[in-house]
Order: structure tokens, then C-alpha cells, then sequence
């Protein structure tokens, strides 16, 4: 069930160029689970107006703590940036429908492909995998050596492997390069990045059964504003759906990319 | 909360407060968050005769203090509004405002004919302002003649009062106010949004894939209290104001500057429970104000 909560910051760190992990604290995280969004807003006042959807990292629901990964770059996201331990934060959340765990059979092998601030949403899905049993390969496209981040602990969970644009750390390219090099054996592969690398993915494995996240201007971030629509490939029974309440996470073919 | 109630044509409220229309779906979203029938009444999205998808995306872009909108009036169409989402509405106890939208005056009359007859639909919002659509409502809300004819069309029609929701992009909002008032209009909702644009910084392009958007929020309330006061001098019609709404004051000042009602836009998309909370703090706001009954202040400011 989607709510509302003042959460608390209990640690802000800038872990890479503009990218910020951020830990926050509440009951909400009791309902949370991999591949769902927080709306957070950044200020109580209406300036920035809209809130910011973020992807869930990392859930302790133990202490009670989810941590987002998020760039900062825009005016929301550089004042979410200044929140200093201790910080009330109003959040809205969990939304969304996230990564099926369940979708792939016992000691199988799931691929996990991110690119940039992509990355993030896969953390928490690879831990529960791994909590599952489930074998994983971690495949991280980024821009620039810079911006990469949690490669340790990803490699505790998994083959990981990294690919930038200018090469400047792991092969350079992108993740479809470093795939068609590996060659990874695996059952589902599981996704999240920017719309022409779900392309690229989606027909390079047009045999496999896949799970793609997607990213698009969202208003009020419960399916009410119309705003972050995304087209269907059947064009039947429903011609769209709504990336925040029908989504983040679609199986590969239900979108047109 | 009867010092809360509000009695307009085809409407009894419990409170003036109600989401505005596009800001709120079929309240299927917000009734995951909140008992709907707290709701004064409920301003449905659009309805137009057939379904539309909508405009391309990005279809959002948030401006200081506001945001521009370019949805494009997206809607299930007329039949699944009727035998879908209305029904649905009718497990709460909230009158609904349909809000009614078109591209010819035929359009406009059949989508009024049939919704009226919905047994929780109790007035009809006409839709003559929306910015958005190529060919659309656009000139029914800026020509005085046209939006005038667009209502006796309408009335003739409809089974339940008419409300006309007026454009602000216009010269003299006065006039377009008092032409749907000969028309025959029972209400007058205001405002709609203020056309705009945003640049993208690096291309210089427009963020919107539209081009232009409505814009709404804090931003334009200023705009929208200016014109509901000099409307609410011209006209003896009731008027349900809105634009920028985000809190207890807001309201207060739209029912200062002449309105009976008080709908509540985008602030719903960023403080979920804006219209609940504000129903619940009106009271305390009231008693602050030294008045008994909240019509009191409509239109304090002309006093």
C-alpha cells in the first residue's frame, strides 16, 4: 500500500561525480520490494513543485533503513543533495510494481544489466536473488570511469563486470559490446537504463525471457496525471500503460521501445 | 461540518473543496489513499465522445513555483466513462462534476446528453478552454458568440446544471464570463491553465513534445484570484474557483475574491492528501476569521 511519511536521513554520502546514496528511515520500508520507486519531495515548499521519483537500492527492513542512488544534477535532486543527517524528508511510497524475484527457476542464473543511474534498482534485486539461491552476472554500462559505483558490492554477489563509453574503466563501449564478448549462460535477464540500451537488450535476446525497468517524466507518480504513458506493442486489449502504477517494470515486448 | 456546507445548482457540499479536473483520474488512485466521500464533490477527467490517447511524451515539465501540462485529454471515451468509471464512483457518497470535452458543438452535446443522465453526475463542466489540442476547445473559450452558442447547445441537452470552464488566455475574461451567463451557463469554473513554454537549456528546443502546455501551481494564482474577483462583479452566477490552490489560506482567498466552491489542482500530484487535509483545517480557520458558516466570506473582498 502506497503512504505518505516524514522519513528520517541516517546517512548522505557522494559515493561517485554527482551520485549520492542516501539511507533514510521509516515504516514504510516494511512494504518495500525490489524494482519499486520512492516519491520523494525534496523541499516543503512548492519550489521545486513536483516530487522525485528515485529507485529503491538497498532495503534493511531489519533497522527500518532503504537506500536510493540518485544523480545529482537537476534543481530537485542538488537540494536532496544538502540533506544532512537527522533530516526529515517527506516520502511517498513504495510505488510501483518491481522486479519479479520469483521469475526464474531454483540454482538458475539471472543476468543483471544496468546502465548509469540504472544501476541502483539492481542492487537490491541481485541480494534477493542471491538470498534465493539464484546465481548472478552483473553486466554495468556507464558513461565514464567516475561515475561507477558499488563494484565491491556487487562483485560479492556475483561476476560483475563493467563497460564505459570512453573506456577509461573496464571495455569500452556499450553493455551489448561486453555481452556479445561474454556470452553469459543464464535464464532471465533482468534490466534497467536508458531506453536505447532496453532496445538493444531486448533484441539481442529475442529467445530469453526478460524484465525491463523504465524511466519517464512522472507528475503525481499513482497513475492519476497521464503524464509518463508509454505505448504497448499488442495495441489491444490496452494500448498503453502508465510507467508509474502499471510499471516501473514490464516483461520484455509489453512496451514499444 | 455543516458550517462547511455549500449549496450551488445541482450541487449540495459538504465542503467546498474538490480535486479539479485532470488532477484526480476517476479517483480510483486517490481512493488507494483516502476516503472519497469526505470529498465536497469530485471533478472527473474530460470525457470526450471517443477515446484518445493523448499527446507524446514528455508531456510534463516542471517551471518555477508550477509545471506545464500537454496530456493531451486522454480519456477512456464516452461509453466505458458511463458504464466504467461512474458506476465505480457511485460506492461514495460525493457528487460528481463531469467535465466535458469535444472538437465540434456535436461532439460537446452528445458527450452532455448521455453523461447527464449518470445518476451521480449532478452538474457538467464545460471543457471550452483546454489549451492542448489541435483544432479543440481552443476557440470555443477565446470567441464570446461561439462559447455563448457552445452553452445553449449544451443546455438544451443536458439533464443536469452546466458549469463553463473558462480559458484565462484571453483578452477580457469579463466578457467571456457574462456571454455564457446569457447563454444560459448555471456556473462558471475558473481558471483553466495559462498557455506556456520550456526550453530545453542545451537544444533551446521546447521540453514539451506538444511544444506548448498549461501551466499550473502556485505560479498562476495570482492570475486566477484577479480574475474570479472581476468576474464575480459581472456576473450573478456562482462561481467554483481554482488555480494554484495548495492550502486553507488559498481557499479562503479564492472565496474572499467571489467563489462559492473551491477546487484543488495540481497540488494533489505533490501533497497526495492536499484536498483531506484542507477539509480538515478549515474549520480552526474559520473560527480564526471569527465567522460562523463559510459562506460568509465569499466574496468578502467587495464588501
Amino acid at each position: 500500500m502506497i503512504q505518505q511519511e516524514r522519513m528520517i536521513v541516517v546517512r548522505q554520502s557522494e559515493i561517485a561525480h554527482h551520485i549520492f546514496e542516501l539511507t533514510l528511515q521509516g515504516q514504510i520500508v516494511q512494504e518495500m520490494n525490489p524494482g519499486q520507486f520512492v516519491h520523494i519531495r525534496v523541499s516543503d515548499s512548492f519550489e521545486p513543485l513536483l516530487r522525485r521519483p528515485i529507485s529503491i537500492a538497498n532495503i534493511n527492513k531489519e533497522a527500518g533503513e532503504v537506500t536510493v542512488i540518485y544523480r545529482a544534477e537537476g534543481r530537485g535532486t542538488s537540494i536532496l543533495a544538502t540533506k544532512q543527517v537527522g533530516d526529515e524528508v517527506d516520502v511517498l511510497g513504495p510505488i510501483g510494481n518491481g522486479f519479479p524475484v520469483d521469475a526464474i527457476p531454483e540454482k538458475g542464473t539471472a543476468l543483471l544489466v544496468g546502465g548509469g543511474i540504472g544501476v541502483p534498482p539492481l542492487y537490491e534485486l541481485s541480494k534477493q536473488l542471491n538470498a534465493r539461491g539464484i546465481r548472478t552476472i552483473h553486466v554495468f554500462g556507464f558513461a565514464t570511469e567516475n561515475v561507477t559505483f558499488y563494484e565491491d558490492q556487487f562483485s560479492t554477489l556475483g561476476d560483475t563486470h563493467f563497460v564505459t563509453v570512453d573506456g577509461t574503466k573496464g571495455t569500452k563501449g556499450f553493455v551489448t559490446d561486453l555481452l556479445e564478448e561474454l556470452k553469459p549462460e543464464f535464464d532471465v535477464f533482468y534490466s534497467c537504463g536508458p531506453l536505447p540500451m532496453l532496445r538493444a537488450l531486448e533484441n539481442f535476446y529475442p529467445d530469453k525471457p526478460g524484465y525491463l525497468s523504465f524511466e519517464e517524466r512522472m507528475g503525481c507518480g499513482i497513475g492519476a496525471c497521464f503524464a509518463c504513458i508509454c505505448k504497448t506493442t499488442e495495441q489491444q486489449e490496452k494500448d498503453y500503460v502508465k510507467v508509474c502504477s502499471d510499471g516501473p517494470v514490464f516483461p520484455k515486448g509489453v512496451v514499444q521501445l | 461540518m455543516s458550517k462547511l456546507s455549500i449549496q450551488l445548482p445541482g450541487l449540495d457540499l459538504k465542503n467546498p473543496i474538490m480535486p479539479a479536473s485532470g488532477c484526480f483520474g476517476f479517483g480510483r488512485e486517490y481512493a488507494q489513499l483516502y476516503d472519497l466521500s469526505k470529498l465536497g464533490a469530485i471533478m472527473i477527467k474530460a470525457t470526450t465522445v471517443e477515446k484518445r490517447l493523448g499527446n507524446p511524451t514528455p508531456r510534463v515539465a516542471e517551471t518555477p513555483a508550477g509545471m506545464l501540462n500537454a496530456i493531451g485529454l486522454q480519456n477512456p471515451g464516452l461509453d466505458k466513462v458511463m458504464s466504467e468509471e461512474l458506476p465505480w464512483l457511485e460506492r461514495f457518497d460525493v457528487p460528481i462534476i463531469a467535465n466535458v470535452a469535444g472538437t465540434l458543438t456535436e461532439d460537446y452535446v452528445e458527450v452532455a446528453r448521455r453523461i447527464s443522465t449518470a445518476p451521480n453526475v449532478k452538474a457538467l463542466e464545460l471543457n471550452i478552454s483546454c489549451p492542448n489540442v489541435k483544432h479543440g476547445g481552443i476557440t470555443f473559450g477565446t470567441d464570446p458568440v461561439i462559447a455563448r452558442e457552445l452553452v445553449e447547445a449544451v443546455k438544451a441537452v443536458s439533464k443536469v446544471p452546466v458549469y463553463v470552464k473558462l480559458s484565462p488566455n484571453v483578452t477580457n475574461i469579463v466578457e467571456i464570463a457574462q456571454a455564457v451567463e446569457i447563454g444560459g451557463a448555471d456556473g462558471i469554473t475558473m481558471i483553466n491553465t495559462l498557455v506556456g513554454m520550456r526550453l530545453d537549456e542545451r537544444t533551446g528546443k521546447p521540453v514539451i513534445a506538444n511544444g506548448t502546455g498549461g501551466l499550473s501551481g502556485p505560479a498562476v494564482k495570482p492570475v486566477a484570484i484577479r480574475m474570479v474577483y472581476e468576474v464575480y462583479k459581472a456576473v450573478e452566477i456562482p462561481i467554483i474557483g481554482m488555480g494554484g490552490v495548495t492550502n486553507t489560506q488559498d481557499v479562503i482567498d479564492f472565496m474572499s475574491a467571489g467563489a462559492s466552491a473551491v477546487a484543488v489542482g495540481t497540488a494533489n500530484f505533490v501533497d497526495h492528501f492536499v484536498c483531506s487535509n484542507i477539509i480538515d483545517e478549515l474549520p480552526a480557520k474559520l473560527k480564526e476569521l471569527g465567522v460562523t458558516h463559510i459562506k460568509e466570506i465569499i466574496g468578502r473582498s467587495h464588501r
